[in-house]
Parts: C-alpha cells; sequence; structure tokens
C-alpha cells in the first residue's frame, strides 16, 4: 500500500490532509497527534515555580518548595524539576496506557521536547523500577522517555520493591525511609551535576530521596525532567 | 458435574499468562491445554491486526529482544511476539438442559413471533440470519426461544452488543428470563471475567478473549459504531463463534454491504416493519435550517429551529436537538438556556451523561442538546427530536434513521415530531426518509398496523 494516511499516535484516527502551501512543501513538522487528541494536552508555560514547575501567577517558590526547603536532610536534595504538560485527565490516561498497559511507542510523542527540555548536566539517569515492577511492565518508562529523545543515560540507582505509592498520602510518601540504593556499578557522583528523568512529577518525594542519596555521594547539583506533573 | 478452575476459565477463552491467576501456572502444562504464539508473521493472534502501522517494537526486559508488539489491544493487556496464547483443547463445559427451561409469560405480536420461529429455525439448521427489525420493534423478546434451542442442545450463546449501557440493560431481563442457567455480563468494569457461563453477554471488545467458544453468536446493532468501524472488533466476533456457529445480526439499519447480501439471498433475512404497538414510525421532515453556524457564531438560534422549538416548549413536550460538534453545541447551549432554563447538554465524554437523561426522563429537564452519542438505545415518552446541520457526514442515512426512531415509541404516545435541519439536502436524508417510508408502507401491506 503507497501512501497510507498516518495515524494518531493516541486514538489510532487516520490525518486528514495536511492543508495549506507549508503542509505540502514539508516545512511543518506533521504531529503525531491528531487535532483532538493535542487539544486535551495541557502545556505548562509562563510563570511556575522555579525549583519544581509548579504554574503560578507570578515566578517565585511555590508553597510546597518552601516547605521541603524547611525539612532537614531532604531540603536541598532536589535543584530544579522541569515538567512539561499538566497532569490532566487527558495526560492521566495517555499516561496509563504508556506505563500500565505498556505502549511504549508512546514515549515518542515526547522525544523531541524532553531532549530540548533537558539541562545540560554531567550524567543522566532515568529513575529505576523496583525488579518486580520491571518484570511485570517490561520496560522502564523513565528510560523509554530518555531513549525516546535519544540521550545517553546510565544506571545509577537501584530501587527498593515497596507497596504502591501512587496509593499513598504525602505524609506518607514522604516518611517512607529511603526507597533508592546507589547501583553497584554506579559512576562516580562526586561533584558533578546529574540529570534524572521520570514520568510524573507528583508529591516530588521519590525524586528528592533519589537526590538525597546522590548528593549524600557527593553530587554538585541535581535537577530533573518529567513530562507530567 | 464439577470442573476445575481452570477448565471453567479457559473453556472457549485464548488468555495471556499475565490473565490467568498465578496459582494455575504450575497446571499448565496439561495435555488438555493447547498453546499458540500471540504474533505469528507479523499479525496479532488475538485482535488480528496487521497493520504495520500499529504493530511496535520496544526492548523488552522479559526476552532480551527487540520484541514486537500489537497496539491495536493494548487496552486489554499488552500482546507481544515473545506472549503465549493458552486456550483449553479437552473436553467441553456440559450443563443439564432441563435448567435451560425458559420462564418467561409474555406474548410475542404476530411479526415478533414470526422472527422468533426464524431465529430458532436459524439455531437448528446453523445459518446465518439477518433480522432487520425498525427501532421500537421489541427485539430482545425475540431472541428468546432461539437461546432456549440452543441451550437445550447443550449449545453456549453469546449476546454481543458495542456498548456497555446496552450490555447493563440486557442482564437483569436475561438473569429473570433464564433463572436456573448462569448468566455473565463482561464490559470493562464487570468483576466476574473468570467464571464460566453458557450465556455470556458481553461488549465485542470483551469478546477479544473468546476463540471457538460460542455455537450461538447475537450480535446486537452490527451497524453501530465502533463494531462497524473496527475491523479487529470483527475479527473478534468471528473468532468468538465457533466454526459452524448460527449467527444472529440484530439491526434497524444494517449498511449497504448486508442489505445488498441479503437482497441478493446471500443472507438470509426476515424483516420487521411495524413497532410492537402497531402504529407507523412517525414520518421525519426535511427542513430548511439557513445558515446555522453563522446563526451560533452571531448568538442566535437558527430562526427554522427557533420557531420549532418555541411550539414545543409550549406543548411541553421533551425534545432532543442532535448537533455534528461538541464545540458547536458548547457554543450554543447559553443561547437555548436563554430560552428554556430546563435545558442541558451531553456527549460522550459526559461523566453526567446517564444523570441528565434521567433528570429528562423525571421531567426535571424538557429538552437536552446531544451529539450523535444519544442516536440509539434510549426511549423517551413523547419526545421530539431535531437535527441541525444535517447535511454533516456524521449524518448517515443509519444515523438519521435511529434518530427518527426515538420518537413515538411508547404505546400511550404513538406520535412525534423528528426535523432535520440543513443548510444544503443530501442523499442520505432522502434515504433516511424514504426508508422509514417503505417500512411503513410493508407493515401496512402485511396487515400489522392498526
Amino acid at each position: 500500500m503507497f501512501f497510507q494516511k498516518e495515524l494518531c499516535l493516541y486514538c489510532h484516527m487516520p490525518f486528514e490532509e495536511q492543508t495549506g502551501w507549508a503542509g505540502l512543501l514539508f516545512l511543518t513538522e506533521p504531529d503525531l497527534l491528531c487535532e483532538g487528541c493535542r487539544s486535551g494536552l495541557a502545556p505548562i508555560h509562563g510563570n511556575r515555580c522555579d525549583r519544581c514547575s509548579r504554574p503560578m501567577h507570578e515566578q517565585g517558590r511555590c508553597q510546597d518548595c518552601i516547605r521541603w526547603e524547611e525539612t532537614p536532610s531532604i531540603g536541598g536534595a532536589l535543584d530544579k524539576n522541569i515538567s512539561l504538560y499538566t497532569y490532566n485527565s487527558f495526560m492521566k490516561e495517555y499516561i496509563a496506557r504508556f506505563k500500565y498497559r505498556g505502549d511504549y511507542e508512546l514515549a515518542r510523542l515526547f522525544g523531541e521536547e524532553i531532549r530540548k527540555a533537558a539541562p545540560k548536566a554531567d550524567m543522566i539517569l532515568p529513575v529505576p523500577l523496583s525488579e518486580e515492577r520491571m518484570r511485570e511492565r517490561g520496560f522502564n518508562q523513565a528510560r523509554a522517555l530518555g531513549e525516546m529523545a535519544g540521550l545517553k543515560m546510565q544506571e545509577g540507582l537501584v530501587r527498593m520493591h515497596s507497596e504502591k505509592q501512587a496509593k499513598m498520602t504525602r505524609r506518607e510518601r514522604i516518611e517512607r525511609r529511603q526507597v533508592f540504593e546507589i547501583h553497584p556499578d554506579a559512576p562516580v557522583f562526586r561533584g558533578k551535576t546529574i540529570l534524572l528523568i521520570d514520568d510524573i512529577y507528583t508529591t516530588g518525594t521519590t525524586l528528592r530521596q533519589a537526590g538525597i542519596l546522590l548528593k549524600e555521594a557527593g553530587a554538585r547539583r541535581v535537577l530533573s525532567v518529567t513530562i507530567a506533573r | 458435574m464439577v470442573y476445575t478452575p481452570l477448565h471453567s476459565l479457559l473453556s472457549g477463552r485464548e488468555l495471556l499468562l499475565q490473565e490467568i491467576p498465578s496459582e494455575f501456572h504450575d497446571s499448565l502444562q496439561s495435555p488438555d491445554i493447547y498453546t499458540m504464539k500471540a504474533i505469528e508473521q507479523n499479525a496479532c493472534r488475538r485482535c488480528g491486526n496487521s497493520d504495520p502501522r500499529l504493530l511496535a517494537r520496544f526492548p523488552h526486559q522479559a526476552c532480551g529482544t527487540d520484541c514486537l508488539y500489537c497496539r491495536k489491544c493494548i487496552m486489554m493487556g499488552r500482546v507481544s511476539a515473545c506472549s503465549t496464547l493458552y486456550g483449553w483443547g479437552g473436553s467441553p463445559v456440559e450443563w443439564d438442559s432441563a435448567e435451560a427451561k425458559l420462564s418467561w409469560d409474555g406474548v410475542l405480536s404476530p411479526s415478533q413471533a414470526e422472527a422468533s420461529k426464524a431465529i430458532v429455525q436459524a439455531v437448528q439448521e446453523k445459518a446465518e440470519l439477518l433480522v432487520w427489525a425498525v427501532c421500537g420493534a421489541g427485539k430482545t423478546e425475540m431472541v428468546f426461544a432461539g437461546i432456549e434451542e440452543a441451550l437445550k442442545d447443550g449449545k453456549r450463546v453469546c449476546i454481543a452488543a458495542p456498548r456497555t449501557d446496552v450490555i447493563l440493560e440486557l442482564e437483569p431481563r436475561l438473569k429473570a428470563v433464564f433463572p436456573h442457567i448462569p448468566v455473565i455480563a463482561l464490559h470493562g468494569q464487570s468483576t466476574e471475567k473468570h467464571a464460566f457461563a453458557p450465556l455470556v453477554l458481553s461488549t465485542v471488545h470483551q469478546l477479544l478473549r473468546y476463540a471457538n467458544a460460542f455455537d450461538l453468536m447475537i450480535i446486537d446493532e452490527v451497524d453501530a459504531f465502533p463494531f462497524s468501524f473496527d475491523s479487529s472488533l470483527q475479527f473478534a466476533a468471528q473468532k468468538a463463534g465457533k466454526k459452524d456457529s448460527t449467527r444472529i445480526y440484530l439491526t434497524a439499519t444494517p449498511s449497504a454491504d448486508y442489505q445488498r447480501r441479503f437482497r441478493k439471498g446471500e443472507l438470509r433475512g426476515v424483516i420487521l416493519p411495524a413497532r410492537f404497538h402497531r402504529k407507523p414510525i412517525p414520518m421525519p421532515e426535511i427542513r430548511w435550517g439557513g445558515n446555522w453556524q453563522k446563526s451560533i457564531q452571531k448568538k442566535q438560534i437558527p430562526s427554522p429551529l427557533l420557531s420549532w422549538l418555541t411550539a414545543i416548549i409550549k406543548k411541553q413536550e421533551p425534545f432532543f436537538i442532535f448537533f455534528p460538534h461538541i464545540d458547536l453545541m458548547k457554543e450554543a447551549l447559553p443561547l437555548f438556556r436563554g430560552l428554556s432554563l430546563s435545558i442541558d447538554s451531553v456527549h460522550a465524554d459526559d461523566p453526567a451523561r446517564r444523570e441528565k437523561v434521567m433528570k429528562l426522563r423525571g421531567g426535571e429537564l424538557q429538552g437536552l442538546l446531544t451529539t450523535t452519542i444519544l442516536e440509539r438505545g434510549v426511549t423517551i415518552p413523547k419526545l421530539n427530536v431535531a437535527v441541525i446541520g444535517a447535511e454533516n457526514d456524521l449524518f448517515t442515512e443509519a444515523a438519521l434513521v435511529q434518530i427518527a426512531g426515538r420518537v413515538g415509541r411508547a404505546k400511550e404516545h404513538p406520535a412525534g415530531e423528528a426535523i432535520f435541519f440543513h443548510y444544503g439536502k443530501t442523499e442520505e436524508m432522502k434515504a433516511a426518509v424514504k426508508q422509514i417510508m417503505r417500512m411503513n408502507e410493508e407493515a401496512r401491506k402485511r396487515g400489522l398496523l392498526d
């Protein structure tokens, strides 16, 4: 079959013809999503918390991050998180299909944007899954996002298995003991800037726990990129 | 007869390892169980997808390869090249035919009885049958006798419908008329996915997990979205039935393809042109609606629609107004609420959809603006319907017949208005009017109308 229409990455509906000269001359990069699905996504733009990317009325620091910073030991664990989209109902379904149903291909949508958003770092680590989750899912969604963005990643952390974090309250998450360990073959973190990749920033606990460990190992800065928050 | 849980689970199903409870995994070596690769020659064995655009590779930790997986049926759990499907190849599950007694004391109308007989005959002869019954003919009662005939012979039966709402509606009715036979209803939220039942009610999506299971497949609304549109659902419906199964297609608006096969005599069929209450279907009317989109952008209700609606509001009768787009409908809602506050709108993703229809039923709301989501399955006494933008491609002959079929369904109120407001008449509108006219004529000719 020649000239098969592209299908929307999410709803699998065939694309309508690209209209206008720009489309005809391939000047515009065709979107991977149809218009309807694209409109379900809410990019984070404008004023935000300079620490965690929470959308705000004016540039500054959000209440949550101020509270984090007052917490000893975990306060300075994460220097900056950059998130691309709001975790709205469409994004929730999108990530659920990607992560829980295992539709790896859906990571393709964010490749380019993650590559552009990723700040300079000495090394890039995907937030790991526990062995049990990895067996269940067959791939690590954080690593998939980095792969689609063409980032060179290393393994620096190991995640111990625990009950489902998605089902916990903020307090429970924060009070949990450390869920990560340093990977036996981890590179040297001393003095380095490290970028973590993950799918969602919820309360920031996971990323901060990874941050604590990396800072204890001598990391200079810990940054993160997630597709949603 | 007592069966092992694994026997009940796998009878007529083909499942992935992750769909089988782990306590059975050690028993999967049994000679009664057959296995097959879930993806073979670049085609998914579960949903039939072979479109390269919907097959993708991923670095699969389980097999250590760049493993191919099917994106088409991913919502039912991932099928990949290294997965195995498990099925039951041993003896079938049996039940006592005495339990299959139908307990129903309703009476069928003469034309329902004719259809019911044709269905029983199709079961006996393992044939395919099209039941073309107008909206409001009373389809459910017609299949009872055929189901009983099949169950008595130890045959497994499935009623498949494209939408969960239809399954939820059928479940209590069938449980009531077959009180001694286990009946299960399968849809996205059901919890009985592992049970065995001789009579299964299922959304077409759930049929993906069945293979070679049913001797009688009754497919309701074969023409409805998503079934008519999605080749993998048709594949699933084909695969769920045994090779020599009876297939009954119920529809008010068969596709051109079914109509052609029926007329050529390739497909056996029975037509029910009359409603159970023996009154003709109210004729829809094609009416000029003007440049309605422009009116709405100018914050005005198009005047032909406005004059019609004013009369309906005065009569205090309930109404639906069908729109081709959600966005235009949302834009128009405030204009309509300016006429009357008891108007609201619904669309497919509206969480309060059922609630609003209930409110209309209870008289709390007088009218709903809606997308095509309400074209089927709702019965509201005294209802009137209008379509705005009937020239839109969404309003096919079938959709318009279904919409007009919402009117005059109750015995006490067999009349009502259905108006197609347009900005350019289409062949589809004319065909819809013609189809309803032909059905009424046929009914009159056969003496099925009072």
